[in-house]
């Protein structure tokens, strides 16, 4: 056959066509995958892998589902990694600098190698973020590592022991809540509906909608449309 | 760049005519003309891919076949293969599912004072829910309300929906973005605070709340977050593969499998609370999918055959922009914001043929007929497929504009050397969503007492067809929902007593007696993806 690659999975040889992923082409080979397989479309993190192609130096983090096999690829799935994940109460903490010192104290070890950023599935530049979560710019360290899958594969190649994601999880959730402008608006009409101003239109409807389709069913039709 | 020469060629020809194509505003069709459309061209109306069902409560209803074969399926256990007197887990609220609608249902059991606990196939957060890219609808603008919400829901699902569980679904919206904010995730601000919201298919106000285009990932990853900072126990790796009953035939429990092991076990609960999410993975009509990996349509048949009833098992959804093109993508979704953002959908001839925001059914079932019918569609090594004119929205909203609002896109196609800035898109429908499921009251209670659904499992709530966002939304209110409700329940109920899988012989007598015994194991739990030699 044609265009068919070599591939080792887990240092054993298998021959597969051009063009799959690293998760299809285990599956070509007859794995039936429960670990490291989750959304297959990059999102979950899930299938975090490492493989360096034979005869290079180099070794690479990716996520099993969105990369193509190359030939001579060695890849090592990584379907779980102890990341440390530290508990804490939302509503109790606040977003100073001395939180990530309490919580995540590791992240003051780090010896910028940069061998996390190098990692990273998704390309994001991990060091720089734990650089902003060291000084407690949790808003900057949010908007750093929004895209992280939390895949864990730039802890594995860290030194000094950081669980980078759970860092960013924590920073994000800093900004979300307590940084980020509130919005008043959102706050303005849950109290609308909570005063009940809306519930004389919504029995309408539900009436309507209950004997009289006819005249919802124009009502949809005919509605203005926001532009 | 495409690596098919001849794709390169024919994105010359969407090129040349984007100017003339943003400026365009296309017409909405009527509703006759969607009602034609939709009975021609969309797969729900393909007769001979459904199945009669010949036992359980939905005995004589059509469901697709692929479903029909688990629901008339073969339990993986018999009830001589467990001790149900000697439980390994005993709580109050047992919840199946690790999603958005779980996560939820748990935190609020939780803040009720009840004890919970959450089994999952796979991890938690593996789910529907982490993929949802475009966004959460909530009307809190002021141009905005949760009745003109209700209407364009209601109308969206084709007047099917039941308008309870629609006024909850719009009446909690709001209530739900402040829930999800407060805890910490974030959403697409200006910067006085104010929500940045655009149009969904279907939609009449801008009402699309989102965390660029990993919207559900974002809410997702906060509640998983939020359900281990509770101590909330997470189960993983451990499917439920039958729903126990008491001697009252109320809810009391599940068998549980570890997915490893394969050991069994059985876990003792006040009330049960099914949030299994869809069944992309079940490829109806061959169909690619969007969905998880874990989207096999477990609950569906957990809760069948304890004698809950199905509502619109009947409709799916098929998202209309799966990725037509390159192949290791091949399905995966393309988020329904990338139109919200001025995208316009275009034929071969470099043509827009329809309004990109029609509603998801009318929009799969117009590219269908694009593609066959009147033979404008793409051709690739994968079939037809349809552009998708992403540089459009750098033409309208500015340079930048890409990288910020739908990073995921750029990165999912850039490794595939196709810059979405600079060169359309190629889409075809994927079969995404579960628009019907178990039939719920506005509480979350399924016809079982004690046995609850919530999510993407549910049905009634989206009609026959659901708006973009509509998803999101539900798993946060009905998964907050359930989990008040089911909660409620546990604290008025004693220990389950006379502890009984009996369901399960009666339903195979049932199966016999109509002469539809097969050997299906079933729940599936995972799809069959190793290559047989």
């Amino acid at each position: 056959m044609d265009n068919m690659l070599n591939v080792y999975l887990f240092g054993k040889r298998y021959q597969v066509p051009a063009g799959l992923t690293i998760m299809t082409a285990m599956e070509y080979a007859g794995y039936e995958l429960v670990r490291g397989c989750g959304c297959r479309n990059g999102f979950c993190g899930a299938c975090a892998t490492i493989y360096r192609i034979k005869g290079e130096i180099e070794l690479h983090g990716c996520l099993a589902c969105q990369t193509e096999i190359q030939e001579g690829m060695y890849v090592a799935t990584l379907p779980f990694f102890p990341l440390e994940k530290r508990v804490y109460n939302i509503e109790e903490i606040k977003p100073t600098q001395q939180i990530m010192m309490q919580l995540y104290p590791e992240i003051y070890s780090c010896i910028g190698c940069n061998a996390c950023t190098k990692a990273c599935t998704q390309e994001l530049n991990v060091m720089q973020y734990i650089a902003y979560a060291q000084r407690g710019e949790y808003d900057k360290c949010a908007e750093e590592s929004f895209d992280c899958v939390m895949c864990g594969v730039c802890s594995s190649r860290c030194p000094a022991g950081i669980s980078h994601p759970q860092v960013a999880m924590l920073a994000r959730r800093l900004n979300g809540k307590y940084i980020a402008p509130e919005c008043a608006h959102l706050a303005d009409r849950v109290n609308e509906i909570n005063e009940g101003i809306f519930d004389e239109k919504i029995a309408e409807l539900m009436t309507k909608a209950v004997d009289n389709l006819d005249e919802i069913k124009d009502m949809y039709n005919h509605r203005e449309i926001e532009k | 760049m495409y690596k098919i020469e001849k794709l390169n060629e024919l994105a010359k020809v969407v090129a040349e005519k984007r100017a003339e194509n943003a400026a365009l505003e296309p017409r909405r069709m009527t509703a006759e003309e969607k009602d034609d459309l939709l009975a021609h061209f969309h797969p729900d109306y393909k007769q001979d891919e459904f199945t009669v069902l010949s036992a359980g409560v939905n005995k004589g209803d059509k469901v697709p076949t692929q479903l029909a074969a688990l629901l008339q399926g073969k339990s993986r256990i018999t009830a001589a293969d467990v001790d149900l007197s000697v439980p390994d887990y005993d709580t109050d609220v047992l919840i199946i599912g690790g999603g958005g609608a779980g996560a939820s249902a748990a935190i609020e059991a939780d803040e009720a004072g009840v004890k919970t606990m959450i089994v999952t196939k796979l991890r938690i957060g593996d789910a529907n829910t982490m993929m949802a890219e475009g966004g959460i609808q909530a009307a809190d603008k002021p141009n905005d309300s949760p009745a003109i919400h209700f209407l364009d829901a209601f109308g969206g699902g084709h007047f099917a929906a039941k308008p309870e569980l629609v006024k909850k679904l719009v009446t909690k919206a709001p209530e739900a973005i402040q829930w999800l904010n407060k805890l910490g995730v974030e959403f697409d601000k200006e910067p006085d605070g104010t929500m940045v919201t655009t149009h969904g298919g279907g939609t009449s106000r801008k009402r699309m709340h989102a965390a660029k285009d990993y919207s559900g990932a974002e809410i997702m990853r906060t509640l998983r977050d939020e359900v281990i900072n509770r101590g909330i126990p997470v189960i993983d790796f451990t499917a439920a593969i039958e729903i126990i009953l008491d001697e009252n035939g109320r809810a009391a429990g599940a068998v549980l499998m570890n997915m490893e092991t394969k050991e069994l076990l059985v876990a003792r609960a006040k009330t049960v609370i099914i949030a299994t999410g869809g069944a992309g993975r079940l490829h109806y009509q061959g169909f690619p999918t969007s969905n998880h990996y874990g989207a096999t349509a477990d609950g569906l048949i957990l809760g069948y055959r304890v004698g809950a009833k199905l509502l619109y098992a009947d409709t799916l959804q098929y998202h209309p922009t799966g990725t037509g093109y390159p192949e290791q993508i091949f399905g995966a979704l393309v988020t329904e914001k990338v139109r919200s953002l001025g995208a316009k959908l275009v034929n071969i001839d470099g043509d827009v043929f329809m309004h990109p925001l029609e509603t998801r059914d009318v929009t799969a079932a117009s590219i269908i007929r694009e593609c066959t019918a009147r033979d404008k569609g793409i051709e690739t090594n994968l079939g037809k497929a349809i552009w998708l004119d992403t540089p459009m929205i750098e033409l309208i909203h500015g340079e930048g504009t890409i990288e910020k609002r739908i990073p995921a896109m750029m990165r999912m196609f850039g490794k595939y050397g196709i810059d979405i800035r600079k060169e359309p898109i190629l889409v075809y429908p994927t079969l995404h969503y579960q628009n019907g499921g178990l039939d719920i009251t506005d509480d979350c209670a399924t016809g079982v007492e004690n046995l609850y659904a919530a999510g993407e499992v549910a049905g009634g709530i989206h009609g026959r067809n659901r708006l973009m966002g509509n998803s999101l939304l539900d798993v946060i209110v009905f998964g907050r929902n359930a989990g008040i409700y089911a909660s409620a329940k546990a604290k008025e109920t004693s220990e389950p007593q006379g502890l009984t899988l009996g369901h399960i012989e009666k339903f195979n007598k049932e199966l016999e007696a109509a002469g539809v015994a097969g050997d299906t194991a079933s729940p599936m739990l995972l799809p069959h993806y190793a290559r047989k030699k």
